[in-house]
């Protein structure tokens, strides 16, 4: 990694992976170390330096409308009440949100909605039983600003929403916001709220703001400070703000010991709250953002009502928590359980009868079931999530089916279609086509088609059986569907052989590893990152794809907490042509 | 961009609250209008022009859209007869085509791409600042809302309006969430007789004016690329504020203005029907925004450019058919394909009929709006670049010529753009990159 290698302050176990560490902030002894050290290796080694070491700029990742919720219901309780935000959609970059994170901005319409909803959350937070709780204090006049009392809300809280504590400057400028409106409106509540809108719309709430204590090594990366790795690992594991446990571990710098970093990824994989996480992790994956635009035709496929829709991806979660949590399971099993949770409406779907949930009295709608084994369901990838999301309003697509499963669980990437192509061989008004398998075959006599549908239709086609709402089907207009075919070499003969395929396909894993990497990084593995992940698929094929192994495994590691800067390295050359790299005023 | 936005000393006002320092820019329609309504009776300045663009997916059937002759003679072809009531209003574009420039075709993105933003990427990341945010920076800056964005399939994300990189502006896919928007609370009915500004708005332009201290510490500690991210951010703060200026001042009276009736009922959805239904109903609430002067400048989408326009009880979208729809022998074209692109030509037709039924003294709304519209592909059974179907209705007040038939055969596409540029007042040489950079509008259309 880095050609810099510094001391542990605590001689702590990070070294041994070649990370660079460094001591909690303030530690003059080590900053001076690696100062030394940063210019000797430029002098010795002749690698392109600074003349002077140069602060690495923030990074900004905008937060999901989910963390929103989240974090504002840990900081307010879960009480508060949080209108949908699905204003702003997200940017799938690398296969991922989270990777798109880093390139969102915030709308107008965007703006205005966060405005909107912070007056909405601060009105609440100051209702009379709620501000008890929340402010810990009370003015000395309900009608009037009060400084000590406002200071204390206005640093606990902004704590929490901006993950660090707020300077001195910061605190004064929202104990003004505080006085000017408590002083207009003539009321402590209003000043308070008008100060918390303004923390709710700051850019150091609605982006998570990542910071460097130390400057970029030859290659560009550079670790992040206790509180940015506080903020990594608390939306890498439970999808929300740290903890002020966590954060009471990033102004100790504990955090930035092997010892207390790996007590903190423990706490974080042990406690209940890593369900959130983990359906984030998987949302974000196989794109259930998608349900929000679904539009599967009712008057087609009655049975996939708006409770389906709303049902679907929560199935496919449910389940994978169960296996992957809970059981603790092989990731690989996902393609082949046939153990999943089922609401009335679901079951309508499939077409399984189903025993009304006895949880909390019945008042659950969500029930285990297990299809039986020579039901055709079997996987992940027979469920209503993956097969709906993946076809047309009205008819199901073996393509779309097949793009989906190279891309989103296998990490290939299937080139767009090319222009200018000729469908003519596609449309014989003489020889109307029954099945998408006859369709498909007449487009692929195209040559510059058949390149890449050879890549997406044999898994596609596996799962044919299956319309467009997910429904077993034996026949299509009036001919049998052949489920049959060959991937990677091996031949199956329907939904069920494709599963076992997967199942024993090793990419499968890598795929895994590598979404759950750029997941939490947010970003896509560069350098000798792909190198270390390989040798954790490797592992995780040893010992069996756990999947708290594996978050540990990353989490735990030094390189999970770099930053890479997009920005080029200043070279020599550079330098002395005059061009600076530096960030402008 | 902040920076590109003009203030006059005329249209900002400065003004305090408990100390802090207030800047409030003044509606521009903050100023009596003469007698026939048009324009502002102290400087005798015209109501301002408006702008709107109109995207529908998978274009028109080949062969059968572009008329014969060209200029003010020409015939509407049958496929175009839903325009016929509105055709000295509108003008029809054809022979034009979006280059490539050795990049991949990405197919339903990189044509209207290119007409929006005036370059095609080799990702749809890199997809940027579009035409109507460079015209609204010029005309729109003092309206409650920048634009107003609206999808009528039901997916936010279609869109191509963006303001700097990646910068999308959503679409809104609610007529009612609409409706409350511009409607609803922060409304000041231009007509209504008494105002009082409101101390708890004053207050939450003060909160913005508090976030926007911080801009220039924060951006200098950014990389470039988040520093235009974080720029556009303080930009939509910037917008906010001025909607809650225009909240704390009187508006002047409007003739034209007046309220629609509240959006009761919606049937978001892809079908014709559903399709259609949802388009009027933006279609009026958006006519009514630009009559009270709540913006300039709108976007308008049919849905994605992968459109799924699908007739009821049929089984295949628009898209589908374009690629699955065997041409008829007899007919030489694609039947079900021809059917939905000229129920998207009807709902255009509908738009333009709407802003035309709002009289503004001796003109009417759309007189003073350029409306543009584009599509994804010349013929989208191919994914073909060339021979785009483009058209614009209304002249900006009198800015363009309308009624004519302009055949340019090979040209960029993007000339259509650059000449709404050049008629609403903006003055840069050229508009685009590579092959698509156009420099010569087209004159014959300048008033």
């Amino acid at each position: 990694m880095s050609h810099v290698s510094s001391v542990s302050p605590l001689g702590s176990g990070l070294a041994r992976h070649g990370g660079t560490v460094r001591a909690p902030k303030g530690s003059a002894r080590s900053a001076l170390l690696g100062l030394l050290l940063g210019g000797l290796s430029c002098f010795v080694l002749l690698l392109p330096c600074r003349a002077t070491a140069q602060p690495v700029p923030l990074e900004l990742i905008r937060i999901t409308p989910e963390q929103y919720q989240q974090s504002i219901r840990d900081v307010f309780g879960a009480s508060i009440r949080i209108p949908d935000n699905p204003i702003e959609p997200g940017l799938r970059e690398e296969g991922l949100l989270a990777v798109g994170g880093r390139k969102l901005t915030i709308s107008s319409a965007g703006l205005e909605r966060y405005e909107s909803l912070a007056r909405d959350i601060a009105a609440q937070v100051v209702e009379p039983r709620r501000r008890a709780v929340l402010v810990q204090c009370n003015p000395a006049s309900e009608s009037r600003p009060d400084r000590a009392c406002a200071t204390q809300f206005i640093r606990r809280v902004g704590l929490l929403l901006f993950r660090r504590p707020l300077d001195s400057a910061e605190t004064r400028s929202f104990l003004e916001t505080h006085t000017a409106a408590a002083r207009a409106l003539r009321s402590f509540d209003a000043g308070l709220s008008a100060a918390l809108v303004r923390m709710l719309v700051d850019p150091n709430f609605l982006f998570r703001v990542e910071r460097t204590e130390e400057s970029a090594s030859a290659e560009g990366s550079a670790r992040l400070d206790a509180y940015s790795m506080a903020a990594r690992l608390s939306f890498f594991f439970w999808n929300t703000t740290p903890d002020p446990e966590l954060l009471e571990a990033a102004r100790t710098g504990s955090l930035l010991t092997a010892a207390g970093l790996e007590r903190q990824v423990d706490r974080l994989l042990d406690s209940p709250r890593l369900e959130s996480g983990v359906r984030a992790l998987f949302s974000d994956m196989l794109g259930f953002d998608a349900f929000a635009t679904l539009a599967i035709d009712t008057t087609l496929y009655p049975a996939f009502t708006k409770q389906v829709r709303d049902d679907a991806g929560e199935q496919t979660l449910r389940t994978l928590v169960e296996l992957l949590i809970h059981r603790d399971g092989d990731y690989r099993d996902i393609f082949v359980t046939r153990d999943t949770y089922l609401t009335p409406s679901l079951a309508a779907v499939y077409n399984v009868p189903l025993a009304r949930s006895q949880e909390l009295g019945g008042a659950v709608p969500w029930s285990r079931y297990r299809f039986p084994d020579d039901s055709p369901y079997v996987g992940i990838l027979s469920h209503v999530s993956f097969l709906s999301l993946h076809s047309h309003a009205a008819r199901s697509s073996p393509t779309l089916r097949g793009k989906a499963l190279r891309e989103r669980i296998l990490c290939q990437r299937v080139p767009p279609p090319p222009g200018n192509i000729d469908f003519t061989s596609f449309e014989d008004p003489e020889n109307p086509m029954k099945t998408a398998r006859d369709r498909l075959a007449a487009h692929n006599t195209n040559p510059v088609c058949a390149g890449c549908h050879r890549l997406t239709d044999p898994g596609g086609l596996a799962l044919e059986p299956f319309d467009t709402a997910g429904a077993f089907r034996t026949m299509e207009n009036g001919v049998v569907i052949d489920p049959s075919g060959q991937i990677n070499g091996r031949k199956f003969d329907g939904p069920a052989g494709l599963a076992q395929i997967l199942r024993d396909t090793p990419a499968v894993t890598g795929c895994l590893v590598n979404r759950a990497f750029s997941y939490g990084v947010q970003r896509k593995p560069q350098g000798e990152e792909l190198e270390w992940l390989k040798q954790l698929q490797a592992q995780l094929l040893e010992t069996g794809v756990r999947l708290r192994p594996l978050l540990r495994s990353l989490a735990t590691d030094p390189r999970f907490f770099t930053i890479r800067s997009p920005e080029p390295v200043p070279t020599a050359r550079a330098e002395t042509s005059g061009t600076s790299t530096s960030p402008g005023p | 961009m902040s920076k590109s936005r003009r203030y006059t000393r005329r249209s900002v006002l400065r003004g305090t609250i408990a100390g802090a320092a207030v800047y409030l820019a003044l509606p521009i329609l903050d100023s009596s209008l003469n007698d026939s309504g048009t324009a502002y009776a102290d400087t005798g300045e015209a109501l301002p022009p408006c702008f709107g663009t109109w995207f529908w997916g998978c274009g028109l059937t080949p062969e059968l859209w572009e008329p014969t002759a060209t200029g003010r003679a020409y015939e509407l072809p049958e496929h175009l007869g839903a325009l016929a009531p509105m055709k000295q209003k509108i003008n029809i574009y054809s022979g034009m085509q979006a280059f490539l420039d050795g990049k991949v075709n990405q197919n339903h993105f990189g044509g209207a791409q290119c007409q929006m933003t005036g370059m095609v990427t080799r990702s749809a990341g890199e997809y940027s600042t579009s035409l109507d945010t460079l015209i609204g920076n010029r005309i729109g800056t003092t309206t409650r809302f920048r634009s107003l964005e609206v999808s009528c399939d039901g997916n936010r994300r279609s869109t191509w309006s963006a303001r700097g990189q990646n910068g999308m502006n959503p679409a809104e896919i609610s007529p009612i969430a609409l409706y409350a928007r511009i409607f609803g609370t922060g409304f000041k009915d231009p007509n209504a007789g008494e105002f009082q500004p409101d101390p708890a708005v004053m207050v939450r332009r003060s909160v913005l004016s508090g976030v926007t201290e911080q801009r220039r510490a924060l951006l200098a500690k950014v990389s470039a690329a988040d520093r235009t991210r974080l720029d556009e951010y303080f930009t939509s703060v910037r917008d906010l504020e001025q909607q809650l200026d225009i909240q704390l001042r009187k508006p002047a009276p409007l003739a034209a203005c007046s309220v629609p009736p509240p959006v009761e009922a919606e049937d978001l959805g892809t079908l014709v029907g559903q399709t259609a239904g949802t388009h009027r109903q933006f279609a009026r609430l958006l006519a009514h925004a630009l009559a009270c002067g709540q913006t300039q400048v709108f976007n308008v989408a049919m849905g994605s450019a992968l459109s799924q326009l699908r007739k009821e009880g049929d089984i295949n979208g628009y898209h589908q058919l374009t690629h699955e729809e065997p041409i008829d022998p007899g007919l030489g074209y694609q039947p079900k394909c021809r059917w939905l692109a000229e129920q998207h030509m009807g709902m255009f037709v509908e738009l333009l009929q709407i802003l035309d039924g709002i009289r503004e003294g001796s003109a009417t709304l759309l007189d003073r709006t350029i409306v543009f519209a584009f599509t994804d592909h010349g013929e989208a059974r191919l994914h073909s670049m060339k021979r785009y179907p483009v058209f614009t209705a209304g002249s900006g007040g009198g800015r363009m010529k309308t009624g004519f038939h302009v055949a340019a055969e090979g040209d960029t596409v993007t000339r259509v753009g650059f000449t709404i540029q050049r008629a609403l007042g903006l003055s840069e040489g050229s508009w685009g990159t590579e092959s698509n950079r156009a420099t010569v509008p087209f004159g014959e259309l300048l008033a």
